[in-house]
């Protein structure tokens, strides 16, 4: 449904001769297929937020080629438009007009005519659970609420492929998890949802297929479980910092921990991570009492240890060398 | 037709949008309102005309000049707030017509202006200004023109320095010599030779001396078709070009 090749756009910053060029999107490669939700994963100021405009036609790329429900994005730019919508992170409305107004100008600027309009503008609220809401002002909504009238404005002409730029940030759990709801009953009707995230378990959770992201370069691709399986084993969480007391640990200590364990040979790999180290491991049951025999012997007392299986953010430090700081 | 159905949908937008806040459309009238009532007495003095219908007869036709000035040129504000609202980009990602998107808009003030206008017309009336309505019309389409221009200049101006606070020192900044080389205080009539020779490059000085020309039932003075004739190429040209940089900024 999205096929994109190289995709690239740089922006100019600053002025006269302190310009300089900043490659945002530095050359995306993805394919998303139909009726899934596929998302894209990176930090702030990844490129997700570029990447989603070119898509929607808001931005037009340096160079590369996408097509999108069959539709040439740069030579077809008219008809793509009428098979997407688009659902902006920080929203789209007016304070004084209600979401049925909205919406109902939202299908007629789609060139759906005034009746049907209507009746759609109806629909949708209905679909989205805001038909008790509908006919008061947007300055009213709840953060949840008017999440979902951006969304329905999304979709009240009935998109093929939707693109969502961050549809949980600032919600809070219960609207998060409406959202994800509402997101998986679009699926299921048939829509193909592209969104953008930074929320390593909206990722897992919500999204069917991945793409990761880092500085405007796809780093990795796949299914959620796929791309943790690669990170074989299990992951041991060595916390420096004393257990009596909150002091970080000295950074002689940090490094000689690390030194120490990475020469271990049960451990494939060491990060320091603020004040702990992220050990990869085969078999955390037999890599922990190595551990603690290790530090032990060079009088350095973890204050705590604990292991986990491998996550998103475990693929993504091991693409790119840093965390994703949720 | 999809332009004209676009633009006609714009329109109806920006109008609702209008209407829910029926305060903004009586506070921008207050302004006009005070100068009416306590600025014609004294340029009644300074000109020394006879009488307060007389002094009308010069003034209603510079405070119309000075409502689509300011109001025009202030417009880029409104659109800004759109594009920050997200507004903009909502629209943009559907097959709307652009120019439809600008064109809507830019009616929205001709029609909004001209309503202020007729209020004023009549609060005048009410006062003592003596005009025929035939001719109060005719007024209304030449500052509908000053409309078009100034909310052009504007939606440049905002595309052009996208920045809530940078804005309105450079609208302002614009506005006030516009405003002054119009004649909307005193008439350019009255001006030192060389402000007059200024003004003759200001397209608002030449559609507020014909609209004065018009007010005051001169139909046939030269004034009266130079002024229309100006204004209409210049808004022509000004609604092209703001068209064409919305097209690449906006589309």
């Amino acid at each position: 449904m999205i096929e994109a090749k190289g995709l690239r756009k740089s922006f100019r910053t600053g002025r006269r001769r302190k310009t300089a060029v900043v490659d945002a999107v530095a050359g995306v490669d993805l394919n998303v297929a139909e009726g899934e939700i596929f998302g894209f994963l990176g930090p702030n100021g990844a490129g997700k937020t570029t990447t989603l405009r070119m898509f929607a036609t808001l931005l037009p790329p340096d160079d590369g080629e996408a097509r999108i429900a069959g539709a040439d994005l740069r030579k077809e730019s008219a008809l793509v438009r009428r098979s997407i919508g688009y659902v902006a992170q920080g929203g789209s409305t007016w304070d004084d007009v209600t979401a049925r107004e909205e919406l109902v100008m939202q299908a007629r600027m789609h060139g759906i005519g005034k009746a049907e309009a209507r009746d759609r503008a109806a629909a949708t609220l209905d679909a989205l659970d805001l038909t008790e809401y509908g006919d008061r002002n947007c300055k009213t909504y709840s953060g949840g609420q008017r999440r979902r009238v951006d969304i329905a404005l999304g979709v009240v002409h009935s998109p093929k492929v939707l693109f969502l730029d961050e549809p949980t940030t600032g919600l809070d759990p219960q609207s998060r998890a409406h959202m994800w709801d509402l997101v998986r009953r679009l699926r299921d009707s048939g829509v193909t949802v592209f969104l953008t995230t930074h929320y390593l378990d909206e990722a897992d959770a919500l999204c069917d297929r991945i793409s990761i992201i880092d500085a405007g370069l796809i780093v990795a691709e796949g299914t959620p479980s796929d791309l943790k399986r690669e990170i074989s084993g299990d992951v041991v969480i060595v916390d420096l910092a004393a257990a009596d007391s909150a002091g970080a640990p000295e950074p002689a200590t940090m490094l000689k921990a690390a030194k120490l364990l990475t020469d271990e040979r049960c451990v494939h790999s060491c990060e320091a991570i603020d004040h702990t180290l992220r050990l990869y491991v085969d078999s955390a049951a037999t890599a922990i009492p190595q551990v603690m025999r290790t530090l032990g012997s060079q009088g350095i007392e973890p204050g705590a240890i604990e292991y986990r299986r491998p996550s998103l953010d475990d693929v993504f430090l091991a693409k790119t060398g840093r965390t994703l700081a949720d | 037709m999809k332009l004209a159905r676009d633009t006609w949908l714009t329109f109806q937008y920006e109008t609702v949008l209008l209407i829910r806040n029926p305060s903004n459309i009586a506070i921008t009238l207050i302004q006009p309102l005070t100068y009416l009532a306590l600025f014609t007495p004294f340029l009644k003095g300074v000109m020394g005309v006879s009488t307060y219908g007389d002094a009308y007869q010069i003034y209603v036709p510079s405070l119309f000049a000075a409502m689509g000035i300011y109001s025009g040129l202030y417009a880029g504000f409104a659109l800004l707030a759109a594009m920050h609202q997200g507004v903009i980009s909502r629209c943009r990602v559907t097959p709307v017509s652009r120019i439809g998107l600008l064109l809507g808009r830019e009616l929205m003030y001709v029609v909004l202006i001209a309503f202020q206008a007729v209020v004023i017309a009549l609060a005048a009336l009410v006062l003592g200004l003596r005009v025929q309505p035939a001719n109060v019309l005719f007024a209304l389409v030449l500052l509908s023109m000053m409309v078009l221009l100034g909310v052009s200049i504007s939606f440049c101006l905002a595309m052009l320095v996208p920045n809530e606070t940078v804005l309105p020192t450079v609208a302002n900044s614009i506005a006030q010599p516009v405003a002054l080389l119009a004649g909307v205080l005193i008439p350019l009539s009255v001006a030192p030779l060389w402000v007059r020779n200024v003004a003759l490059w200001n397209p608002f000085a030449w559609g507020t001396r014909g609209m004065r020309a018009i007010l005051e039932g001169q139909l046939r003075g030269s004034v009266v078709w130079e002024g229309s004739l100006i204004m209409a190429a210049v808004a022509v040209l000004a609604v092209v070009l703001t068209s064409q940089l919305f097209s690449r900024e906006i589309a």
